[in-house]
């Protein structure tokens, strides 16, 4: 099987973030690293291959910087990468960056390609699914189990509360994996080593540029939310006071 | 309550760092997150070397890994020193597990070695099915080891060796012992021997009562009459300058994981400032007096960090003397045991309990500050490099 995985370098989880000056997004100096889910779906696909082999290819676009999860991904075993390197795919809208993807492979043949559920940055949950409509094929989202079955796959999603689906599908299709599925491997270091000698394919944005139009959606401005902080009693008898602290973690900080 | 460490990088030094470099780090810190902190406190109490993790960091290329061939990946130096304060920043104990497995006993096999040496130990060793450990000091010979008293008489086609050497890491879990000794038939010079642990007369007991290194093996080693064939010994090895050799090479990674166990104590000692409160429900780190040590911590981290990339540096380009390394060994392990101090003082009272990885740390670098030449001989060292006079 030839699996396709698209990743993404996000901020780290807990790094402290600072906007930038416009107040449209972050500001570059974060450490990054790889979306979570991705590095799931980078797992699965490793798995994938070593079942039933074939090659796995990872792709992401993004500025310079963002080579660095195409290098982890190749280190782990991927075959090959691909990186639509140009700061300007930071600003784009999940249509744009799927119209992107589906044009860097357009002279490719994969079986699957996999992506994150979602971003932990822009959390649209988007690009994967829109990349499978531009690209005509069947998708499925958050995929906890993949199995082949004859010429086609049978997948485990997961629903609301505690509940599973299981959908047989065509292929080729696009998935969107969930996080926790498997147990992530470690780079190691002679991975990291080899991973120098595997095959980068650089794309440009000019190259995808006529795939592209205009952001459907755009950043106008991020906030930092208030930090507020009050102390409440609740009167009354015990058992009123219990109900009125249920209905206040339920539907005031919704914890419940 | 146990804080996640969050890095440490004050002055951008990640930028100072290829892809490469950050990945290898990165992968060795998630690593010793996952395996090794979990379980450390208890290992350290019980004075245990968590052998479960030889085949893991195995797996993942820890020994030798700057060695080329034989299995071993073949990293530069400096990603092979940012392993070890990943390492470190878990335990010196473990740190040291690897430091002698890698730099002191594949480092010597294979600068030293014979090809089939090389080829009967190396791949094994890199695989972590086969453990070394290094044999120089002696209960009477320690800064100075060109005064020790083991030796090796040739007799026919073998060696015969006697001997007893003291605070031998790994000592009673090696499946090999590089043993150097005064070889009697050409002056009194000092070689290196490769001296299995199953031959008759080598014995190796543990030292016990140790209050640190509690996860690292520590053993006295006893050789009377322990017949090897010639060709164990290593050929290309001659001299002192032979284990100093090694030592440089294991120097070098101590000045990294210094740096490691420094971040650790520090990180665990900001955090715990900002949620502590003493007086008027004010943070301790709100204090002029904390800050000024918290201050100090991170300026002698960020220097040290400094510091030991341009030894690496230099090391990659095979320009560093060993007076460089001296240099960065003594500073940082000097700036790891005042960092894990304050750190000490800043947690109180809970600073030393194992509830919080600083007393652990400080009780460690203890060791690391006297082994692999005290802070004092590197002042000599340096010294000697600088005035051209001998002070020892
Ligand atoms: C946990 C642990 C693990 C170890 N592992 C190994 C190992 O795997 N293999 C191995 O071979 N060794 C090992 N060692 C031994 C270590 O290398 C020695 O302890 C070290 O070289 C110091 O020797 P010493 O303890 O005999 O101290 P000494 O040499 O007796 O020194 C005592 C003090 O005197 C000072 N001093 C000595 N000479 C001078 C001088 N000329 N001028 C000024 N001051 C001087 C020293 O700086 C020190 O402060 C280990 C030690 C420890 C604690």
């Amino acid at each position: 099987m030839k699996i396709l995985v698209c990743m993404k370098q996000v901020p780290q989880k807990d790094a402290p973030l600072k906007l930038n000056e416009a107040g449209t997004w972050i500001r570059e100096d974060v450490s990054y690293e790889v979306n979570e889910p991705d590095a799931f779906a980078l797992e699965e696909a490793l798995r994938q291959k070593e079942k039933h082999g074939g090659e796995v290819v990872a792709i992401t676009a993004g500025p310079a910087r963002s080579q660095q999860v195409l290098r982890e991904a190749l280190a782990k075993g991927a075959d090959r990468a691909i990186h639509l390197e140009d700061a300007g795919f930071v600003g784009l809208d999940a249509l744009n960056v799927a119209r992107a993807l589906a044009a860097a492979i357009k002279d490719e043949q994969f079986d699957l390609i996999f992506t994150g559920l979602q971003s932990d940055d822009q959390g649209y949950a988007q690009t994967g699914v829109v990349l499978a409509e531009l690209l005509g094929w069947p998708h499925a989202t958050i995929i906890m189990q993949i199995e082949r079955t004859g010429d086609g796959i049978r997948v485990k999603r997961e629903l609301e509360a505690g509940f599973f689906q299981f959908v047989d599908m065509p292929l080729p299709a696009v998935l969107t994996i969930q996080s926790g599925i498997n147990k992530l491997r470690y780079a190691t270091l002679i991975g990291i080593k080899q991973a120098k000698n595997k095959p980068m394919r650089k794309v440009t944005m000019a190259e995808v540029q006529p795939a592209l139009g205009p952001n459907l959606q755009k950043v106008e401005r991020l906030h930092v939310p208030q930090k507020t902080r009050n102390t409440e009693f609740l009167e009354g008898a015990p058992a009123e006071i219990a109900k009125k602290l249920v209905d206040k973690l339920r539907n005031e900080a919704r914890v419940l | 309550m146990a804080l996640k460490f969050r890095g440490v990088d004050y002055l951008e030094f990640d930028s100072l760092l290829s892809d490469d470099e950050r990945l290898v780090r990165d992968t060795a810190r998630r690593f010793i997150e996952d395996n090794l902190i979990p379980i450390i406190e208890q290992c350290n109490r019980e004075g245990r070397f968590p052998r479960e993790l030889v085949k893991p960091m195995a797996d993942l290329g820890f020994f030798g890994a700057s060695l080329h061939g034989y299995g071993c990946a073949g990293m530069s130096n400096v990603e092979y020193g940012l392993v070890t304060q990943e390492l470190e920043r878990g335990d010196s104990g473990v740190r040291s597990f690897v430091s002698v497995q890698s730099a002191l006993v594949m480092y010597p096999i294979f600068a030293f070695g014979s090809k089939e040496q090389k080829q009967t130990w190396l791949p094994a060793m890199q695989k972590g099915e086969k453990l070394g450990c290094f044999g120089l000091t002696e209960p009477d010979f320690g800064s100075n080891p060109g005064g020790m008293r083991t030796r090796a008489r040739k007799s026919g086609k073998e060696y015969v060796l006697n001997g007893e050497k003291m605070w031998i890491t790994s000592g009673s879990i090696a499946d090999v012992a590089v043993i150097w000794a005064k070889v009697e038939d050409e002056g009194n010079k000092i070689r290196g021997f490769l001296v299995e642990s199953d031959r008759p007369g080598f014995r190796a007991e543990d030292i016990h009562g140790k209050w640190s290194l509690r996860a690292s093996v520590t053993s006295s080693l006893s050789l009377q009459d322990v017949h090897i064939p010639e060709a164990n010994l290593l050929p290309g090895s001659g001299g002192l300058g032979s284990p100093l050799k090694c030592l440089n090479q294991a120097r070098y990674g101590i000045a990294w994981g210094a740096i490691g166990a420094a971040m650790a104590c520090y990180d665990c000692a900001l955090q715990y400032s900002i949620f502590r409160k003493q007086f008027h429900d004010a943070p301790i780190a709100s204090r002029q007096l904390v800050q000024e040590k918290l201050a100090w911590m991170i300026s002698e981290i960020t220097k040290a960090q400094l510091l030991v990339l341009q030894v690496g540096r230099l090391k990659d380009n095979e320009k560093v003397g060993p007076q460089h390394i001296s240099m960065a060994k003594r500073n940082n392990v000097w700036m790891a045991l005042e960092c894990a101090r304050m750190a000490r003082d800043i947690l109180g009272a809970n600073g030393v309990a194992d509830e919080y990885p600083i007393m652990r740390h400080m009780m460690n670098l203890e060791s690391v500050k006297t082994y692999e030449g005290t802070h004092d001989i590197h002042t000599l060292i340096i010294g000697q490099s600088i005035t051209g006079i001998d002070a020892f």
